[in-house]
């Protein structure tokens, strides 16, 4: 078993050192002197020159990329050009809103997806299901941000049930905070529900099929309990995998949702550092959000050991 | 007879695919928006770019339907306009994605050496999410239309990748593959016809999904400013341009955003019907 | 006294039964015309080949017809349940057929590598049921469990309740099916091919414990198979069905040397050990010519154009159930013949 996980967490290594690479080199390809964009449009050549060297800039791009990676396996992300401070301090106090909305916007996603896949499932190509599927569909459909605006309009604006954007003046308690992630949560989960609503549903019509589902039901158990109990349980590994997919999938949606309800997130950071132009900061977060994806991935293949006893690894 | 057997695959084909009546009007959809797209000099009821600032944000009536924005242009021909980019944009990042993923995947599925690379390189793509990806792309490369497809382009290839690859794999332990190979052809020529003749189906699938990603995409991209130049109306350009008007003029982020919505919501409807009619395992868990 | 009072009233006693499954293309009507009975402490044989509605004509009865689709469209199925009461389980809700099964009927299965719950250690699944209709907790239930699979006797049965199905092979896992089974000490046990899927000298094991039960808890058996070898050493009454039709019913003595049905003839026919020997001698295994003919398509007798003995009438209309002999029935113009 540990071999195997250890042999899983070597992939993980070898996919964050590519995405490390990929951005690394990728970043090289802009235009523009990092420097002098640093030092803006007022600065002398000199100055330029005397940042350059102070970043090591003016070394060869292979000394530059091993001396990144150097300070990347120290967790030394780079300092921010515009914002004066480390990025990894930077994305730190930014985590916060980013982790809640995260976790907010799964559990709308799940409560949504899995019930209704459930339900789908347990009566096939009714009515029901075929509302599900097109529902399911249809948020899939639709762009996060636009959901958001209409969301603001409706609930925030007319009928002022939520704030309309922000995360609580400075201070605010836990309570109002997460008060202000209720809106963009809706709009995340709500979004991202259909991935879960297909798993779900597709899983348990698999198992619904199979024959211990038929024992379970010539005990004399209730249709219920034949559903969740055995359907459910044996639907386990595929869910959490597709719930697990969907948070990783978050990560991203949360980005463009953050910038839609003005909450200062990791997402709003990256979205104003991409329009500065503010390379070291649009690193450090891909690299910390693709290690994050990376991480929860682990999670699933450490998770399915539980759930399933048939999985040995 | 000829002409009944000429006929009768595609009519075969397409009466499988409408058995379902919502992949019908979802294909119906589909072809009104292209039309509209493709029509839009003929059809469109006003000027794209025509201010007319005596005629400021007016609401939907029956003059504008879907009203005017801040410089008194029509929301509707602006939307139709907005087709073009948008899924203009679309079609160019589904042939990009469909040459370079068949590419790559036959690459990677013949040759085992360069196998792990390639797949290497898939997977550490994937761990990043789609827009953030391709926000980085785009500040990369700089923001504009062309870049935005290149950008969407890298960003969904590997998804037909790891398609094509998984065919090619399939294919090369075929029995014919052996027998061809033992009568000296050349294994590489008949692979590759064989393998994009077992890929075409799961990859017209694919082209579908990845069209309505794509729309999405750039819209999220334009939004964020990220993407196409405000000047260019697409859908999400115009939903930014809108939204500080959201409160007084709801309907300059309303119908761009219906607008996506139903192109986006009308491929998936058909690309999930060509997946239930093209793979049997799925088919019977309708 | 005891044995006059299972004279007079059968365990199972199923008349007229008739299944309906609703498809796209209508419906299609898999078993008709089912008479059927099971008397306490004896075994009666369901025998047919697959397709001929065995199969349904037990999930009838177990009312797992899988819906919305599958109904019982006529007839009645009336058990004889423990308190004495009879119920129809044809026309009963599905709370009284359910609180049934598991309970006073239970049933197991052809696949025991499908069957069992992969999630759930076998000592859970059989407490399940066992809390479930005999109000135990959970510790009492899960004694219990591990007694039944003493009763099955599989070895170690304290340990072996912990185990998953996965860490099992075939022959233990029909073990378990039928601890499971028996955990609630069913009046009736309905059994579905279940050695079919097991090695030979496995499947002899498994019907000596079946018939060990049947015997200790003087329980009724309904034995599904198509294999008539088996059917010499455990039935008592034999019931053959062809086309989703009953065609003869007799105790087992008759059905092997005294059958009135040609497709019962041909079937025992059929049997290796009636095989003759050609004139190199090697043994000839008889076969049926034909296939079963479609149960929607059938106008006349069912059997008829594989029939070497069909005569025209048999083609025109559909014989009853006539009565050839004490207990023994027989759908067949011409069964006098035979």
């Amino acid at each position: 078993m540990f071999a195997a996980l250890a042999r899983r967490l070597a992939g993980m290594l070898i996919v964050m050192f590519i995405v490390a690479t990929m951005v690394f080199f990728l970043t090289r390809l802009a235009p523009g002197d990092p420097a002098a964009l640093m030092l803006g449009e007022q600065a002398s050549l000199a100055d330029v020159a005397e940042l350059r060297k102070t970043y090591g800039l003016d070394q060869p791009v292979i000394v530059q990329y091993a001396l990144w990676l150097k300070e990347l396996l120290r967790g030394n992300l780079g300092q921010s050009i515009f914002l004066q401070r480390p990025v990894i301090v930077a994305i730190a106090e930014r985590a916060e809103p980013t982790f809640f909305l995260a976790l907010l916007s799964i559990l709308v996603a799940t409560a949504i997806g899995v019930p209704a896949g459930i339900a789908s499932a347990v009566w096939r190509g009714r009515a029901s299901d075929q509302a599900v599927s097109g529902g399911a569909m249809l948020a899939a459909s639709i762009p996060s941000f636009w959901l958001g605006l209409i969301f603001i309009q409706f609930f925030a604006v007319r009928l002022g049930w939520f704030p309309v954007a922000g995360y609580g003046p400075p201070g605010a308690s836990f309570a109002e905070r997460l008060y202000h992630l209720m809106l963009p949560a809706s709009v995340l989960g709500i979004v991202n529900s259909a991935l879960i609503t297909r798993f779900t549903r597709a899983s348990m019509l698999d198992v619904l099929n199979e024959d211990y589902v038929r024992t379970a039901r010539a005990k004399g158990l209730s249709e219920a309990r034949v559903i969740l109990r055995h359907g459910l349980g044996n639907a386990l590994v595929p869910i959490i995998t597709v719930v697990g997919l969907t948070a990783a999938l978050l990560v991203g949606g949360a980005i463009v949702t953050e910038t839609v309800f003005g909450l200062p997130g990791i997402g709003n950071l990256v979205v104003s550092a991409v329009l500065r132009r503010d390379y070291p900061v649009i690193q450090g977060a891909l690299i910390v959000i693709a290690g994050i994806y990376v991480l929860i991935n682990f999670s699933i293949d450490v998770m399915y050991t539980l759930v399933d006893p048939r999985v040995k690894y | 007879m000829s002409a009944m057997t000429a006929r009768s695959p595609v009519r075969l084909f397409l009466q499988r695919l409408f058995r379902r009546k919502l992949v019908l009007v979802a294909v119906i959809i589909l072809l009104v928006i292209v039309l509209l797209a493709i029509l839009a000099p003929w059809i469109s009821p006003y000027s794209p770019t025509g201010m007319r600032v005596s005629q400021r944000l007016r609401p939907p009536s029956l003059t504008n339907w879907f009203g005017t924005d801040e410089f008194g242009r029509d929301v509707l021909t602006r939307i139709i306009y907005g087709g073009r980019a948008s899924l203009g944009i679309g079609v160019a990042v589904v042939m990009c994605t469909m040459l370079a993923g068949t590419v790559l995947g036959l690459i990677a599925g013949y040759f085992r050496a360069l196998d792990a690379v390639i797949m290497r390189l898939v997977d550490a793509m994937m761990s990043l999410p789609d827009i953030l990806l391709a926000i980085f792309l785009v500040a990369v490369l700089g923001a504009s239309a062309g870049n935005v497809v290149l950008a969407l382009s890298i960003v969904y290839t590997p998804r037909v990748t790891r398609v094509v690859r998984s065919s090619t794999l399939v294919v090369r332990e075929l029995p014919f593959v052996e027998a061809a190979r033992a009568l000296g052809v050349s294994t590489w020529r008949i692979m590759t016809m064989h393998i994009l003749l077992n890929v075409a189906s799961p990859i017209l699938v694919q082209a579908t999904f990845i069209f309505a990603y794509a729309v999405l995409a750039e819209a999220g991209l334009s939004f964020l400013g990220a993407g196409v130049p405000p000047d260019i109306p697409t859908w999400g350009t115009m939903i930014a341009a809108g939204q500080q008007y959201a409160d007084r003029a709801v309907w300059l982020v309303l119908f761009p955003g219906l607008a996506i919505v139903f192109a986006a919501l009308s491929l998936q409807l058909l690309g999930d019907g060509l997946r239930d009619m093209l793979d049997p395992k799925l088919r019977k868990a309708l | 006294m005891m044995e006059t009072s299972v004279q007079e009233r059968p365990l199972l006693d199923i008349r007229g039964l008739e299944v309906t499954f609703r498809t796209e293309g209508g419906d299609v009507v898999p078993v008709r015309g089912v008479d059927l009975r099971v008397e306490a402490g004896k075994t009666t044989a369901l025998v047919g080949e697959s397709g001929s509605g065995k199969s349904v004509t037990s999930l009838a009865i177990m009312g797992l017809l899988p819906r919305p689709y599958g109904r019982v469209s006529k007839g009645v199925a009336e058990f004889r349940r423990r308190s004495g009461a009879v119920v129809d389980l044809a026309s009963a809700g599905q709370g009284v057929v359910r609180a049934l099964r598991g309970n006073e009927i239970a049933m197991i299965f052809q696949e025991p590598m499908t069957s069992l719950n992969p999630v759930m250690t076998v000592g859970e699944q059989i407490a399940e049921q066992v809390r479930l209709h005999m109000a135990l907790a959970p510790q009492a239930a899960m004694r219990h469990a591990v007694e039944m699979l003493s009763l099955v006797e599989i070895p170690d049965a304290a340990r072996r309740a912990g185990d998953y199905p996965h860490q099992m092979s075939g022959g233990m896992r029909q073990r378990v099916m039928i601890a499971l089974a028996m955990s609630c000490n069913p009046r009736l046990l309905i059994a579905d091919e279940p050695t079919t899927a097991l090695d030979v000298t496995i499947q002899a094991q498994i019907l000596d414990l079946i018939e060990r039960l049947r015997k200790e808890h003087s329980m009724g058996v309904l034995f599904i198979t198509h294999n008539l070898a088996v059917v010499a050493e455990i039935a008592d009454t034999v019931t053959v069905m062809y086309a989703g039709e009953v065609v003869e019913k007799a105790n087992v003595r008759d059905i092997f040397h005294n059958s009135r049905h040609p497709y019962t003839a041909a079937l025992v026919d059929c049997l290796p050990e009636r095989a003759r020997r050609d004139s190199n001698g090697r043994r000839i295994v008889a076969a049926i010519p034909g296939s079963v003919t479609s149960a929607a398509e059938a106008t006349g007798c069912r059997f008829a154009p594989r029939c070497q003995r069909a005569v025209e009438a048999c083609e025109a209309g559909s014989p009853e159930l006539l009565v050839a002999g004490t207990g023994h029935e027989v759908r067949c113009f011409r069964w006098s013949e035979a």
